[in-house]
């Protein structure tokens, strides 16, 4: 029951980037193409659980006082790990993705994950809490991804639905995230009161 | 001519808020009132100035000669980190009107990925020291002026007539897009 909440807890309910409003960066850079998002949901997936799952498994060793400056050696470690992967396996991705991958070092979800529930929680929980945090994260973007690279070059995942010449570019320069993610959580703030 | 260049690639053309995406958390977080976005752009003039010629420093004298380029991101960040907490120290003791006037933004800007990015982008493009300079200028100026201009119309749009589902952050995401909209007729400025 508990494990099943812990995992379940970051996909809707605590979801990072639409209602804790943390992570922004990545998400709004990164969203011009679906392709992008999902690699550097992929990328903060792998550096989330991995680090989550370090820092609960070391978590009585850490001193009080400088557990900080520990979180942030053992994440840039796994970032450097994932940099130097898809630098070597997917060129093309890397260059796209430019400067946010070494950036997922300082992500808030990240350390945010690390202070509030690794260093708290047993090495099972906190690698559950690091699954459902990354896909709560990977939903949000990927879904951003999405919409705007069909309204913006009339494709998905670089498959063609309409005449590109028809779509309204504006949606994959930088101004088209910022309108996507205010209508994603104005329609949010709707779906919400409509619940309750 | 090239440093002119550099300057305002960084400070309207690329503008590291509002084009890149860099550092949207402070954007939206502190840009509430005027104060409180003043109090942060002069943190981050002064931080990022330091810092990135400290980053520069410690990749092109310490990491490039022994091969250790793999270790940048956990350098950079350490490095930024204790800066920092070295620069609040000196501040407090040596300009105590200006420790005031930065006050808790300092502390804050160790998460600020502006910073970090800047150290970076830096290396990144193979800049020389000065230039490096010259575009870290130009990114925390460029930083200022939107988070400024978007603070000041903030707090106008709190007396506005705003829908129920919009109020809060999705309006001021829509603000946001209609800067970043005014930002992106910078592009080709120049020859850039």
């Amino acid at each position: 029951m508990s494990l099943w909440h812990d995992l379940n807890q970051g996909i809707i309910k605590e979801n990072p980037v639409l209602r804790l409003m943390i992570g922004l960066c990545p998400v709004l850079a990164v969203s011009n193409s679906a392709l992008n998002a999902l690699g550097m949901s992929v990328a903060v997936a792998f550096v989330l659980t991995c680090s989550n799952l370090v820092i609960a498994a070391i978590r009585k060793l850490v001193p009080d006082q400088i557990r900080i400056p520990i979180f942030i050696i053992i994440i840039s470690t796994f970032v450097t790990i994932s940099d130097y992967i898809m630098q070597a396996f997917t060129p093309e991705l890397y260059a796209a993705l430019g400067v946010f991958v070494p950036l997922i070092v300082v992500n808030c979800i990240i350390l945010g994950r690390a202070e509030a529930f690794a260093y708290r929680n047993p090495v099972l929980n906190s690698t559950l809490d690091g699954i459902g945090m990354s896909l709560g994260f990977g939903l949000a973007l990927v879904s951003i991804g999405v919409i705007r690279e069909m309204l913006g070059a009339g494709s998905v995942f670089g498959l063609t639905l309409f005449n590109p010449a028809a779509a309204a570019t504006i949606m994959i320069l930088p101004p088209g995230a910022f309108i996507t993610i205010a209508f994603l959580m104005a329609g949010l703030n709707k779906l919400e009161n409509k619940v309750q | 001519m090239e440093l002119f260049g550099i300057f305002f690639a960084a400070f309207l053309i690329n503008n590291i808020l509002l084009i890149r995406f860099i550092a949207l958390c402070s954007f939206f977080g502190v840009s509430t009132k005027i104060d409180t976005s003043l109090g942060m752009s002069f943190a981050v003039i002064f931080v990022m100035t330091i810092s990135s010629a400290v980053s520069w420093a410690a990749y092109h004298f310490i990491l490039a000669p022994f091969h250790l380029e793999f270790l940048r991101t956990a350098v950079f960040i350490l490095t930024i980190a204790s800066l920092v907490q070295l620069e609040e120290l000196y501040l407090k003791k040596m300009i105590p009107h200006l420790y005031r006037a930065m006050g808790i933004y300092l502390p804050l800007i160790t998460t600020n990925c502006a910073i970090l990015a800047v150290a970076f982008l830096a290396i990144d493009y193979r800049f020389t020291f000065s230039q490096a300079m010259v575009y870290s200028i130009g990114v925390s100026g460029g930083y200022s002026l939107a988070i400024i201009l978007f603070a000041y119309i903030r707090e106008r749009m709190m007396l506005a007539p705003i829908p129920k589902w919009f109020q809060g952050y999705p309006i001021a995401f829509l603000t946001a897009a209609l800067m970043s909209l005014a930002f992106l007729g910078f592009t080709g400025m120049f020859g850039l």
